[in-house]
Order: structure tokens, then C-alpha cells, then sequence
């Protein structure tokens, strides 16, 4: 299938991983990404905070320019963050005509104009809804076999329920869970599942920022999980980035959690290598705690 | 009828014994509420169980609690709903605990003085009246008064308290109860003190800026208060009409990333941290506030470099899109920001045009949506004269 790709800012650049994994396994997954390389940072709800109709308006812009991608079926997104910053303002504009007439007049002097409807997944719903579960099974190469896999959502992706369209026949507060199952892993549960990373008050309030991150890596690490996942990469960066900090900020020394990005776990069991997926770029390297042999069985033959 | 299987959470702080879980079996209409269960195990199997209500009708907000897992209101929550939501839900299993950030007193019940009703007392909750008081009532617009009934909502049940996420690592945040109880009075244009309320809000280091904006909270609330849109608001008042620099970054991170935006078109990483401490420039990587903050972040930083995934050139530089395309963005800040008033929809007050049918929703939005230009913008002072000094409203 043909998508409209936001790939957000952090995963070109802090998390250049995220990016380069997504890019390593959509052929796998027979995903054709049309990258929205024109398009500008959702704002990460900050902007939205500062000024509504700026949000809504520089977020209408990325909404059009995907309209545009010819044959794409939908949009999609790698990063919870710019899908909740994105739901947060397709919201509104989907919500009121006059409103949304008067945000395509801001996009006039280009040109452009957002259509209501337009259909915005993060990669995460898209397995489960478009792909779907036994299908990505057929595909699985090397199951995850022994891996203990802690979800971890972040908040844009689970809340507010209502926006985000979670149900009883969308769990899609569950669809990871589902996923990590799918790929052969087994899933931990542990306390901060759907609780926030602290990331977006790093820079405001430091130490309850990285007691938020360490209380749950520790929990996920007490649940004897192997490794984390993230569909977001600013929670990326408060998990593993930031991950000593954290470590600090609740007293634990013992930490040593890796954090897989989604594309990450899904590229394993597709049968790409690690080194291939970026995991040797992250802070606590998954290469240095985990044991591939054992985890990831069923080598492809050409492998 | 139906068979539930009612699982209490039981603790007297007094006895000195640890806490437990108890089951009850219960006998109910599927569609009756999980507080007449509560209340039924409680005059049939077991009077010790401690719970707090009194109207039973979503109003008075007694009965807080957590149902499996999430907060909510006992007597507002359908028994088949409630058997149905969280993640180990099977359908018959009912589990009811405390609300969190709160000690309990007794089983089901939590000291809401300790720490709600502390909270609340903090934002100084009532009117300041603007001098003089008009001899009669005091005139205001119309959709200012609107704008604060989402907060006016609330029924200080604590469920927002329970499950906030900042509270839970920062007991002493000023949280989500109460910052949209200060909305009430910030947005109020009778209020004479708007600026004092949101300079306290926004110096304080467990104030607005503690809020991780997880979302938590709009779900919790039984009364759609959404207090983290209302924290949201208080924010942009103090930033945007009373230019509030605070010790906090909270308004210097703000700038700095609609700056980047609209300098780069994406976020230009390396450059959020020294910015977000010492103001929007390049030369704020030599403030002493940005150097210490560096300093402490140099573990960090080498770590990112050495395992190439931070690449010194990008560091520097940052990433942006087209130039054409840049142009185009910046186009639209200019004619956004250049405006004299914000322009929002708020869909509290507004609806959603495809549920229009529905007839108590839609009245009120469409009256207001037809009175002011578009929606009424936030109710922040005038740009033109960023203080809370402006008596105009108060004829």
C-alpha cells in the first residue's frame, strides 16, 4: 500500500535510527512511503498551546500536501507525538466548516487546501488495521522467540480516548500488545504501559521529567522485561537518551534497559540485523543486553 | 440479572495490617451502577466496607474510585461497562480501589483534604472583583462567561487528582483540579487580578509548567472540565498577553520551539535545550543558565555523539525544509501572529457539526457561534494593552 509519510523531526534527527529502520522494513511490509518532505513540525501540541489557528493552520498545510500524494490510501505517521499534535487539530478542523474554511484561507497564497477526512494513522494502528495481524504473522521470519518485550505507548497515541477513536472494537490502547504477541515476543506488563515518559517537561522541571522515565524502566525492569518499545521517539529519548539521568533521578544504578523503536522490533522478526536497524545507536545498546542467538531464533537462510 | 464478581480493595491505615482484596458476588441489572453494588454488598455480605457517596446521581462527586484501573465516579459507571474496560477485563470481574495521589482513609475512601481540597485553597478560588463594584451587576460578553462554564463544571471528585501522571513523581504540582478552577477566575473578565494569578501559576516550580500534557486527566474527568486544556490556556495567557517570563523555562521553551518552526520548519534538536534556558538566540548556549544545564547534560550529549546518532555537522546546523516551502511557512506565521485577536474554536462550546441533531448539545454552540466573528478568541486581556489593568468590561 501507498502512504503519505510523515516521518516527524526527531526521527531525522535525533533518533536517525527510527527513520532509517521505518525506511529498512516498509519493503518488507509492502508499505510504499511518499516521504512529506515539504511539510513542517506538527509543534508537538506547543505550538497549539502558543496559538491555535497557527497549529491548525501549519498542520491543515501537511493535511493538503498529503491529499496531493497521488494513489496514497492514507497517512501515516511513526511518531505518537505528531499523532496526537496532528489528531488534536484534524479535530477541529473536521469539526466545524466555518473553521475550517476560514484555516484554508491562511493556505490560499500556496495554493492548498485541506479536504475534510482525511484518514492520519501512526504505523502502530496501521499493522493491526490495515495490514493486519495474520498477515504480519505470514511474514515473520524469525520470531521473536524468548524476548520479553515491555509496550510502551505514549500518551498521544492512547489519550483522549475519544479523539483517538479507542473503543471496544478499536483497543488500540492494546493493538502493541497484539503486535509484540504477533511477532513471537512475549509481552510484560508492568505499570507504566500507558503512562507518560516525562519528556515534555525536560527542560521545565528536570528531576520530575527523569523520576516520570527511571520509575518506569525500573518498573519494566522488576517485571523482568528484556526490552521496551516505543512507537514515539521523544519518548525514545527520555527512556534511552536520558536513561543514566533517569537511572540517577530514582536512585538505580542497577538500570539497563534498552528501547526498541517500533520499525526496530518489527525489522528483527522480519529478518533484517540488528546493525541494519540502527539498534548500535542507542544509548544502552540492545546488541550489548540482550542475547540475539537465544531471542531472535530461526536465522533466515541467506542470513 | 446478571452475576458480578466485585473485587474491593480493603485497608484501615489503623489496623496495622496490610492492604488486601476481597470478592463479593453480586446480583444486578447489568445496567445499574457499580456504587448500588458497592452499597448492596455493603447492607447484605459485609457492613464494614468503607465507601463515601450521597446523591447517587453524578453530581455531588463523593464516590471517586478507581474501576478497573481507571478513575471515574462508582455511581456514574454502568456495572456491564465497568466489567468490560481495563486491560485484564473478562466481563464479570469488577475491580474498585481508591483514587490515587490521595492517602486512604479507609478502603474506598481517600483523604481529599490532604491533598484535593489543599490544592484548590492554593489558587485563591474565588472572585477578586475589579474596583469599583458596579453599584448594580457587573456586564460581561456573553461568550466569555461561556467560555469558563467548561471549567465551572467541575464537581471536585478528585478522579484527575487520582491518576495525574506529574503528580505522581511531584506530589507538591499544583495539578489538574485546580489549575482549571484558576482558569475559572483567569478567564473571568470581572476578575482583578488575572496577571498576580498567573505570575504565582507560572513561577511556581510545581505550577502550569509541571504538566507533562498527557491527557490523563481529560479522560478522568466524568464532567468534560478537560482540566490540561485549561492549563493549556492559563499558559498561553501568561506567555502571549502578559509576556510572563518565568524561572521555570516554561515560556522561554514556548518561544523557542514556534521560533525553530519558524526558522528551520522542523525542529532544529540541538538548539531546544540552550534556548529553552537562555532565550531564543544562537549566543544562548553561553548563558550561565544554558552552560550549567549543558554541563549537566554533557554525559548525554558525548553518549548521542559517540554512538553516531547525533552527527556534529546536523548538531550545528539543523534540518530544515525547502526554502520555498519555508518561505510559505513563515508566510502564515506573519499573518497569523500578526492578528490583534487569537482566533479558536472550542469545541466544548461549539459541538461538531455532524452531531447537531443532538438538542441540548447544539443550542448553546450555535448561538455563540453566531454572535461574536467566528468563535469567540480567548478571553486574554487585549493585546493592545497586555495588563490585567483593563476596566473596560466592568460598565
Amino acid at each position: 500500500m501507498k502512504v503519505a509519510y510523515w516521518p516527524g523531526c526527531v526521527s531525522r534527527g535525533f533518533t536517525p535510527e527510527l527513520h532509517g529502520s521505518m525506511a529498512a522494513v516498509a519493503p518488507l511490509l509492502d508499505i510504499e512511503l511518499v516521504e512529506l518532505d515539504r511539510a513542517c513540525c506538527t509543534g508537538a501540541g506547543v505550538i497549539a498551546e502558543h496559538n491555535q489557528e497557527l497549529a491548525d493552520t501549519l498542520n491543515a498545510r501537511t493535511f493538503a500536501l498529503a491529499q496531493q500524494v497521488q494513489g496514497a490510501e492514507l497517512m501515516m505517521n511513526i511518531c505518537s507525538t505528531c499523532q496526537g499534535a496532528q489528531g488534536e487539530c484534524q479535530e477541529r478542523l473536521d469539526a466545524n466548516s466555518e473553521y475550517r474554511e476560514a484555516i484554508n484561507g491562511n493556505l490560499a497564497a500556496e495554493g492548498l487546501s485541506y479536504e475534510k477526512g482525511l484518514t492520519n494513522k501512526n504505523l502502530l494502528w496501521l499493522l493491526v488495521e490495515e495490514i493486519g495481524l495474520e498477515s504480519l504473522k505470514q511474514k515473520v521470519k524469525r520470531p521473536l522467540t524468548n524476548l520479553k518485550v515491555g509496550p510502551f505507548y505514549g500518551c498521544y497515541i492512547v489519550r483522549p480516548r475519544d479523539r483517538l477513536g479507542i473503543d471496544d472494537e478499536h483497543p488500540r490502547d492494546a493493538y502493541l500488545h497484539w503486535v509484540i504477541e504477533a511477532l513471537g515476543g512475549t509481552v510484560i506488563d508492568y505499570a507504566g504501559v500507558h503512562k507518560c515518559c516525562g519528556f515534555p517537561i525536560v527542560t521545565m522541571n528536570k528531576q520530575a521529567s527523569l523520576r516520570q522515565a527511571g520509575r518506569h524502566l525500573s518498573d519494566a525492569q522488576d517485571a523482568e522485561a528484556d526490552c521496551l518499545v516505543v512507537p514515539c521517539p521523544l519518548c525514545h529519548l527520555n527512556l534511552d537518551l536520558q536513561q543514566p539521568g533517569a537511572a540517577k533521578a530514582v536512585g538505580r544504578d542497577d538500570l539497563a534497559m534498552p528501547v526498541l523503536h517500533l520499525p526496530q522490533l518489527l525489522g528483527l522478526a522480519l529478518g533484517l540485523e540488528p546493525k541494519q536497524l540502527g539498534m548500535s545507536k542507542h544509548v544502552v545498546k540492545p546488541t550489548s543486553v540482550i542475547d540475539w542467538s537465544s531471542a531472535v531464533v530461526g536465522a533466515p537462510a541467506a542470513a | 440479572m446478571a452475576e458480578y464478581t466485585l473485587k474491593l480493595r480493603r485497608y484501615d491505615p489503623q489496623s496495622g495490617e496490610a492492604p488486601y482484596y476481597e470478592e463479593y458476588r453480586v446480583d444486578l441489572e447489568p445496567h445499574r451502577s457499580v456504587l448500588e453494588a458497592i452499597l448492596k454488598v455493603k447492607a447484605e455480605q459485609d457492613g464494614s466496607v468503607g465507601i463515601r457517596c450521597s446523591c447517587r446521581a453524578a453530581i455531588c462527586g463523593s464516590c471517586g474510585v478507581r474501576i478497573n484501573g481507571r478513575p471515574g465516579l462508582a455511581c456514574h459507571t454502568h456495572l456491564d461497562k465497568a466489567a468490560q474496560t481495563g486491560v485484564n477485563a473478562d466481563g464479570s470481574t469488577i475491580l474498585v480501589e481508591p483514587m490515587g495521589n490521595m492517602p486512604v482513609i479507609k478502603d474506598l475512601i481517600v483523604d481529599m483534604d490532604a491533598v484535593h481540597w489543599k490544592k484548590i485553597q492554593r489558587v485563591t478560588p474565588w472572585l477578586i472583583n475589579k474596583q469599583p463594584v458596579p453599584e448594580r451587576e457587573y456586564v460581561v460578553p456573553h461568550e466569555n462567561m461561556v467560555d469558563v462554564t467548561q471549567s465551572m463544571a467541575c464537581i471536585q471528585c478528585g478522579a484527575c487528582v487520582s491518576d495525574c501522571l506529574s503528580m505522581e513523581v511531584d506530589p507538591e504540582f499544583v495539578g489538574p483540579a485546580a489549575s482549571a478552577k484558576a482558569y475559572r477566575f483567569v478567564g473571568d473578565p470581572r476578575d482583578a487580578e488575572q496577571y498576580e494569578r498567573l505570575k504565582d501559576l507560572a513561577e511556581d516550580p510545581h505550577g502550569i509548567y509541571d504538566c507533562t500534557h498527557c491527557f490523563t486527566c481529560i479522560d478522568a474527568c466524568p464532567k468534560g472540565v478537560a482540566p490540561m486544556n485549561q492549563i493549556m490556556r492559563l499558559r498561553r495567557i501568561a506567555s502571549n498577553d502578559h509576556h510572563i517570563v518565568d524561572r521555570n523555562n516554561g515560556e522561554r521553551h514556548e518561544r523557542t520551539i514556534v521560533g525553530l518552526i519558524r526558522d528551520y520548519g522542523l525542529l532544529h534538536e540541538a538548539e531546544m535545550l540552550p534556548r529553552s534556558y537562555g532565550g531564543y538566540s544562537w549566543f544562548a548556549k553561553f548563558h550561565p543558565a544554558a552552560g550549567a544545564e549543558l554541563l549537566d547534560s554533557l554525559p548525554s550529549i558525548t553518549r548521542a555523539i559517540a554512538r553516531g546518532k547525533v552527527n556534529i555537522k546536523q548538531a550545528a546546523l539543523g534540518h530544515r525544509i525547502p526554502k520555498a516551502d519555508l518561505t510559505a511557512v513563515q508566510g502564515i506565521y506573519e499573518k497569523v501572529e500578526g492578528k490583534a485577536r487569537r482566533y479558536e474554536l472550542n469545541l466544548y462550546i461549539s459541538g461538531y457539526e455532524d452531531e447537531e441533531e443532538a438538542p441540548a448539545a447544539a443550542e448553546a454552540p450555535a448561538a455563540v457561534a453566531a454572535g461574536g466573528d467566528a468563535m469567540p478568541s480567548a478571553p486574554g486581556p487585549d493585546p493592545q494593552q497586555p495588563t490585567s489593568a483593563s476596566e473596560s468590561e466592568s460598565a
